[in-house]
């Protein structure tokens, strides 16, 4: 039976992790090869990683932080951050990554993904989608969450699916870092509306959270946390035990 | 005279492929030199996209004819995702193309056998299911996980199927006729269990 995933996500920037990280064990707690290699060995089914790099020199850093992840770490890796045409996809696929995510760069350019997807195929093309509600309706963002692009946003991801998107990766605005658990009811709204695994990201505090989520939106595929797990306040093979415990599929 | 070869033949990015290779200590040569696939002591048929433009590029440079060849003298041969969909006699993914014919069965849309509930494509960690023995395992544990993306799948005889997965109805994770292997899955993405796998294979001798 396939199982539900556990992916946590780093935020590289000039090649090194951001938002501290918390593992006194670890030589070098902001390499994102090692904390890729510990969170692998620790049961990580996949990696995101995020570059929020905004200079070219952190770009050629990151893209070299990429090679040097693969040496090592055997789960698939999927790149975000700062994709907004063919080439970068290119870019990051040739040194490693499996999949790419597209946030901003795919409501700039609507043509980024089909043609995206033509060129590498649907299961490498991620839309990665910022949702808050406005008045009641479920809004896009841009630029990390800053811009209210006025989109709607199940719709819109529909859409993007439609033009090729194999994955979406859900995070919602309103749960983000308030750590009282994933965003159940907009993640059944997109659930609802497509046929491509969903990652939902934004809000997760505690097991009971990933326990909660895959019990109340059996669609959702994965569950994406950062900070919980660079913090250690959850670890994720303590947590793939508790879910296997609760009779969901994990790989343990 | 080198130990692994990769086939480059346009299809898909090798760097993963190669780094994993190399974690367990093998040399791999990355090559669409015919020669190389003669002078090597395995061939690694790699793919991902659509079977139609990777057979048609096999076909047309002529790496083809050595691959199949190279199987025929017994050298062994592992087809990794849609390179072990190449290894079989035809293909229904958006049309219907001829393969390699190495293994006889076809390639046909999951979507026509399992549950409509399921997504397309099975995207993530699954588990084996064994049937016939097949030295690529012989470091595995049953049950062992190991990470898929596909929206096609091989129908053959049992004979040939050495594992299955279940995602709704039993689908060939891996198969094997004589010195020709191939895998759905990709063991480059499935951490300690996949690299065991190529361990496993690169122990294989013609």
């Amino acid at each position: 039976m396939i199982t539900k995933r556990i992916i946590p996500c780093l935020d590289v920037k000039d090649g090194r992790v951001v938002k501290g990280v918390n593992f006194r064990w670890l030589s070098d707690v902001n390499s994102p090869v090692e904390l890729a290699e510990y969170y692998s060995d620790n049961g990580a089914d996949e990696l995101v990683f995020y570059d929020i790099t905004a200079s070219s020199d952190g770009r050629k850093i990151f893209t070299e932080i990429l090679q040097e992840t693969a040496r090592h770490v055997f789960i698939p890796l999927t790149v975000g951050g700062g994709i907004s045409a063919v080439s970068d996809f290119e870019r990051v696929l040739s040194c490693g990554a499996d999949k790419v995510s597209v946030n901003t760069g795919a409501i700039n350019n609507p043509a980024l993904i089909p043609e995206a997807a033509k060129l590498y195929g649907s299961q490498c093309v991620v839309i990665s989608a910022d949702v808050q509600r406005v008045n009641g309706e479920f809004h896009v963002f841009a630029r990390g969450g800053r811009d209210d692009t006025g989109i709607e946003a199940v719709s819109w991801i529909r859409r993007c699916v439609d033009a090729g998107a194999g994955e979406v990766v859900l995070n919602s605005i309103d749960t983000d870092g308030v750590k009282q658990g994933f965003d159940i009811e907009m993640l059944r709204a997109v659930c609802d509306a497509v046929n491509v695994p969903v990652i939902a990201s934004g809000g997760a505090g505690c097991i009971d959270d990933f326990v909660r989520l895959f019990r109340e939106v059996p669609g959702v595929d994965a569950g994406l946390a950062a900070s919980i797990f660079h913090f250690g306040e959850v670890k994720i093979s303590d947590l793939k035990k508790r879910l296997h415990d609760e009779n969901i599929p994990v790989r343990l | 005279m080198f130990t692994t070869a990769i086939i480059n033949y346009g299809v898909g990015n090798l760097f993963s492929l190669e780094c994993s290779f190399n974690a367990i200590g093998h040399e791999v040569t990355i090559t669409s030199n015919p020669d190389d696939l003669k002078n090597s002591e395995r061939i690694i048929l790699p793919g991902v996209g659509a079977f139609g433009d990777a057979a048609e590029k096999l076909f047309s440079s002529g790496l083809a004819d050595v691959l199949i060849s190279e199987a025929q003298r017994g050298k062994p041969i592992l087809g990794i995702c849609l390179g072990m969909q190449l290894l079989f006699t035809r293909s229904y993914e958006f049309g219907e193309y001829e393969g390699l014919n190495l293994i006889p069965g076809e390639v046909k849309p999951i979507r026509d056998v399992i549950p409509g509930s399921l997504k397309i494509p099975q995207m993530g960690w699954n588990s084996l299911t064994f049937m016939n023995p097949s030295a690529i395992y012989s470091r595995t544990q049953r049950d062992s996980y190991v990470y898929f993306v596909h929206s096609y799948a091989a129908f053959c005889n049992e004979r040939y199927i050495t594992a299955t997965t279940d995602y709704g109805v039993p689908l060939t994770a891996s198969v094997q006729r004589e010195n020709v292997y191939g895998v759905q899955y990709h063991p480059e993405k499935s951490g300690n269990v996949g690299l065991d796998i190529l361990r496993s294979f690169c122990e294989v001798k013609s």
